[in-house]
């Protein structure tokens, strides 16, 4: 046994050209993200030139109206849709864990998770042909349509982070609490539901950043005058590109980035 | 599938009773029935004269200690301790007063606001028996709940858990499958198997007066011997054992025996004698276990049998494997089973 004693274990640090391979992601991952932001503080007005420090985009983007506008609507759109698609998603959740396993359950998981596997353009040409029938028949406008609709798509990234969670706890904690006199509505709100809280969290998180990011569904839902954030930042592409499409970005990738880091610091356990 | 077969089980109130027998006898099956977590097919539970049934969980007077504990792991040792009385609606003194009582009960009073997370396994245990002698049940279920702890502190739980139940007064029904434990703590076994319930007595009767084979194989160790029944008048009984001399036995209440039976004698109860001897064979094997030494003998019928002796400090060993030795026992150490 001396003879294979001296082999070290098998471990994938030690695989020639990891190291490369890992620092070459890296590289392609962030090298677009650090210009993007780099050249948001570009004084000059060309994306591709750089003529020193300034933060003249970030004023032009906030003192901008139509910035302004869009950003405002993009907030209150993901979060009234977070909220809505969190609220089903948890619902869909309990009702697809807590339930004894019947025919057709995989279906249901399925039809949930539909979103994730429909291209985004049927959906997209979908609901702009259905919310067009709605508003001939009933002549309702406004923002209710693309809430709808960021709704439905943000629900199966709320479910999954829920449902992982409950699929995780311990059922014997429910049985307790029903052992020590708690009635199912009792159980729910003292056990299930704090217990599940960074579950849901987590999803309404992801749903947040998801329904803040999209484009596709969006592009065809709006009605004129119902920019978001990218559909703006998409409109101004088709014109002359200055760094102040940089800043915005950069505020975008910020929240994104405040949100994800807010999510850690609220889920993280206390130690 | 059929967990539990005609099981028909008298508790007394403020008794000690066990629920002893091997995995997938059924034990746990029946303590879920009492609890609520299941309900039966057929067939009644009653609590002081009411049918229940089929009320659920939360409305039996019945509280559980888990195998896992299922403490809440975002509350405190005292949250945990006071959730039972706090959703029977009590008010958050009385409340507040009980989880500290409970505490001192169980010694615990300085990790009151700890989480559960950062208490050890043997104060967990604690916790979950405080928090389910809270809000003083009628019945306190414990299912397993000594398994997950070592052997040292498993010993101190078991005169721990009689302790409470003599402070408390409050009936426990144990379920286990170590008969150590169920000997240790019990004033009542019932020795399950495969859904039925084979006996219920006292831990004494159980062991000495072991109703069938089963019984006498789970719980201790015992030699099985075939017999002939020659002559019985009520219960008193004439035998023959299959490779021995003819003895006169008494039956315990209710019990007949006739034709041929199996008879359990404990190893204990045997000693090996040189002359005067009921059985003769050769000793196979000595295996000394620092209180006992065990004695294997192969009987001359053929039957394995098996002697124990007490080592005292004067106590030599004399006896070699191979040699012929003579096993000899008092009458009524022999106990007739139940076919």
């Amino acid at each position: 046994m001396a003879l294979f004693g001296q082999r070290r274990p098998f471990s994938i640090r030690r695989l020639p050209g990891f190291t490369m391979i890992a620092i070459t992601c890296f590289v392609l991952l962030y090298t677009p993200i650090v210009t993007l932001v780099v050249y948001s503080f570009n004084a000059g007005k060309y994306i591709a030139i750089w003529e020193g420090f300034s933060l003249q985009w970030y004023v032009a983007a906030w003192n901008n109206a139509a910035v302004q506008d869009a950003t405002i609507r993009s907030l209150v759109l993901a979060a009234l849709a977070s909220l809505f698609a969190t609220t089903l998603a948890t619902m869909a959740a309990l009702g697809t864990t807590r339930v004894k396993p019947f025919r057709g359950l995989t279906a249901i998981y399925a039809m949930i998770n539909q979103p994730l596997m429909v291209p985004e353009i049927v959906t997209a040409v979908a609901l702009l042909i259905l919310f067009a029938v709605i508003k001939v028949a009933t002549g309702v406008q406004g923002l209710y349509y693309l809430v709808a609709a960021h709704t439905a798509f943000c629900i199966p990234f709320a479910y999954l982070p829920i449902r992982a969670r409950l699929e995780g706890m311990d059922l014997t904690l429910e049985t307790a609490a029903a052992d020590l006199y708690a009635t199912p509505w009792q159980t729910f709100r003292r056990v299930t539901l704090p217990l599940l809280f960074p579950g849901i969290l987590a999803g309404a998180m992801l749903a947040f950043v998801i329904s803040l990011d999209d484009v596709v569904i969006t592009e065809f839902v709006k009605s004129a005058g119902q920019e978001t954030l990218p559909t703006y930042m998409l409109g101004q592409l088709r014109r002359v590109i200055t760094p102040e499409i940089n800043a915005i970005s950069t505020a975008l990738l910020a929240i994104s980035i405040i949100v994800v880091s807010l999510f850690f610091v609220i889920t993280r356990k206390p130690s | 599938m059929q967990a539990l077969d005609d099981v028909s089980v008298t508790i007394r109130e403020n008794e000690f009773f066990t629920l002893l027998g091997p995995s997938g006898c059924g034990k746990t099956t029946l303590l879920r029935l009492i609890a609520g977590f299941d309900q039966p097919t057929r067939g009644t539970i009653l609590l002081q004269g009411q049918d229940i049934s089929h009320l659920p969980p939360y409305q039996r007077s019945v509280n559980t200690v888990f195998q896992s504990y299922a403490l809440f792991p975002h509350m405190t040792v005292a949250e945990n301790i006071g959730f039972g009385l706090e959703m029977l609606g009590k008010p958050k003194s009385e409340v507040r007063e009980t989880a500290d009582r409970m505490l001192k009960l169980v010694r615990m009073e300085e990790l009151r606001d700890r989480r559960t997370d950062q208490i050890s396994g043997g104060q967990q245990q604690r916790v979950a028996l405080a928090r389910a002698l809270a809000p003083r049940p009628k019945v306190l279920l414990l299912d397993e709940p000594l398994s997950a702890l070592d052997y040292k502190l498993r010993k101190e739980m078991q005169i721990e858990l009689k302790r409470l139940q003599s402070e408390t007064g409050i009936t426990f029904i144990f379920v286990t499958h170590d008969q150590e434990e169920a000997l240790t703590m019990s004033d009542r076994i019932a020795v399950m198997h495969a859904g039925k319930v084979l006996q219920i007595g006292s831990p004494r009767e159980i062991y000495d007066h072991p109703a069938d084979r089963f019984v006498a194989d789970f719980i201790g160790d015992t030699n099985f011997l075939m017999a002939e029944v020659l002559a019985s008048d009520g219960r008193q009984v004439r035998l023959r054992l299959a490779s021995g001399p003819e003895i006169a036995v008494e039956l315990p209440e209710n019990r007949s025996a006739s034709g041929r039976v199996t008879v359990a004698i404990r190893p204990e109860h045997a000693r090996l004698a040189p002359d005067g001897a009921a059985l003769n064979g050769t000793l196979e094997n000595i295996v000394y276990l620092g209180t006992d030494t065990h004695y294997h003998v192969r009987l001359d019928g053929g039957e394995a049998f098996v002697v124990r002796n007490q080592n005292r400090r004067d106590s030599t060993e004399a006896l070699q494997a191979g040699a012929p030795v003579g096993i000899a026992f008092e009458p009524d150490s022999v106990q007739v089973l139940r076919d």
